[in-house]
């Protein structure tokens, strides 16, 4: 099974794979790790005519401290996530998370900016980042602009990025209380990708996998803010959630999922913290 | 294009199509069959090799990504003098393999944890071979094999 034909294009710096992506516009993809696009080529799926490989950017691969948040540089891998000091002290949600991403032949490949990129409701990180607060920083033809993550994922595999604009950072608030964090999947197989999941950082509580983008269970952290405990905020947990039914689940088995795994996580958050 | 990727420390070079995946390179171009095809989805784990020293589904890979980098395939392994390498030889005397479809790719993927994790316990081994599947279900003596090899490892390359 291999992908439809493309043109494979090899970009050195962010400013080179700026100017390919103008040349071909909505014809181009942009290739990191290409865990998530390979795929789904092969599965004609996606039929990009250009791929612009952006995977020796390594400009783009960092975790580093700046004024009050921590800088993510998009291309560092799942598996760099989760073997940073640095995200281990300040952030230990997102690296014990992007530990916990497919298996470590993918953690070796996939990168925290091509899966927020992909966004998969299904995905992981994207509803850690979102339980997160991060800012996204995109860079294209026109400069370089900063997007909050609650208005960055629209739909189904799309996001606000324009056709040539490259995710190159991801910055996140240092947590007031970095200890108060849980990250629960439920999966048929280890590798598989969640049914349902939740990020809990502090009083904010993310879902995967509970709609078509990732989510933020609003009336659990409204629980939460009013003094509810992890059994009676988790009830809320399905509310404003609109899960898809598949092969692995239906609607009301997801919302039950969703319920009991937040009350897993928000008893684990707390007893961390 | 034209790829060149280091195999198993000899360069191979070849014009390939654009849309070439790493392991019909390996299969096709460099004549290396060990590497299998299983499932071609990133899901069994039979096509995994050490792209620049870390394990990789070889399926998931372009030849074009890997142009310049240096991969291993179980070919590679053992020392050319006949003597297998510490976890060949463990998977041998623990008997980790049935029939022998998932075998490459789990020693390719054990090779890669021992690298990371040179003294892992059961559990790290279960969790680390989670890419991996066994249409045998023959886990356990895989699981023994790398734990065997794990001691054998170490005393070869001291740290």
């Amino acid at each position: 099974m291999i992908p439809a034909q493309f043109t494979y294009k090899r970009a050195f710096s962010v400013d080179e794979a700026l100017d390919l992506a103008a040349q071909d516009g909505d014809d181009a993809k942009f290739l990191a790790g290409g865990h998530s696009l390979l795929p789904l080529m092969k599965l004609r799926l996606a039929v990009p005519e250009v791929l612009i490989d952006i995977g020796r950017l390594h400009e783009l691969r960092y975790v580093r401290e700046e004024d009050g948040h921590i800088a993510v540089g998009a291309l560092t891998s799942h598996d760099e996530l989760s073997r940073s000091g640095l995200l281990a002290s300040e952030l230990p949600l997102l690296a014990h998370a992007a530990g916990q991403v497919g298996d470590p032949q993918v953690r070796h490949r996939g990168t925290i900016g091509g899966s927020l990129a992909h966004a998969d409701p299904a995905a992981d990180l994207p509803a850690v980042v979102l339980a997160l607060d991060a800012t996204l920083v995109a860079r294209g033809p026109s400069g370089s602009r900063e997007i909050p993550v609650a208005g960055f994922f629209q739909s189904l595999f799309e996001t606000v990025l324009e056709p040539g604009e490259l995710l190159t950072e991801i910055r996140i608030p240092k947590p007031e209380t970095p200890a108060r964090w849980a990250f629960q999947k439920f999966t048929k197989r280890a590798i598989d990708y969640a049914i349902v999941g939740v990020a809990v950082q502090g009083g904010s509580v993310a879902l995967v996998n509970m709609g078509q983008t990732p989510v933020r269970a609003a009336a659990v952290e409204q629980a939460l803010a009013e003094g509810a405990g992890p059994r009676d905020a988790a009830a809320h947990a399905a509310e404003g959630t609109s899960p898809s039914a598949d092969i692995n689940a239906d609607r009301g088995y997801r919302e039950h999922l969703a319920r009991v795994l937040v009350r897993r996580a928000l008893e684990e958050s707390q007893a961390r913290g | 294009m034209k790829v060149t990727i280091k195999v198993n420390g000899s360069q191979v070079a070849a014009e390939v199509a654009d849309r070439t995946l790493l392991v019909h390179f390996l299969r096709e171009v460099a004549n290396l069959t060990a590497t299998n095809i299983g499932c071609d989805s990133t899901s069994c784990g039979a096509c995994t090799v050490l792209l620049d020293g870390r394990s990789v589904k070889s399926c998931t890979v372009l030849a074009a990504q890997a142009d310049g980098s240096e991969v291993t395939t179980v070919e590679g392994l053992a020392d050319g003098a006949g003597e297998m390498h510490p976890v060949q030889a463990a998977f041998h005397a623990e008997h980790g393999l049935q029939c022998g479809f998932c075998t490459p790719g789990m020693v390719m993927a054990a090779v890669s944890l021992l690298a990371e994790n040179p003294s892992p316990t059961e559990e790290e081994v279960r969790s680390a071979l989670e890419g991996n599947l066994c249409r045998c279900t023959g886990y356990h003596n895989i699981v023994r094999a790398v734990l065997a090899a794990a001691p054998a490892l170490r005393e070869r390359r001291p740290a």
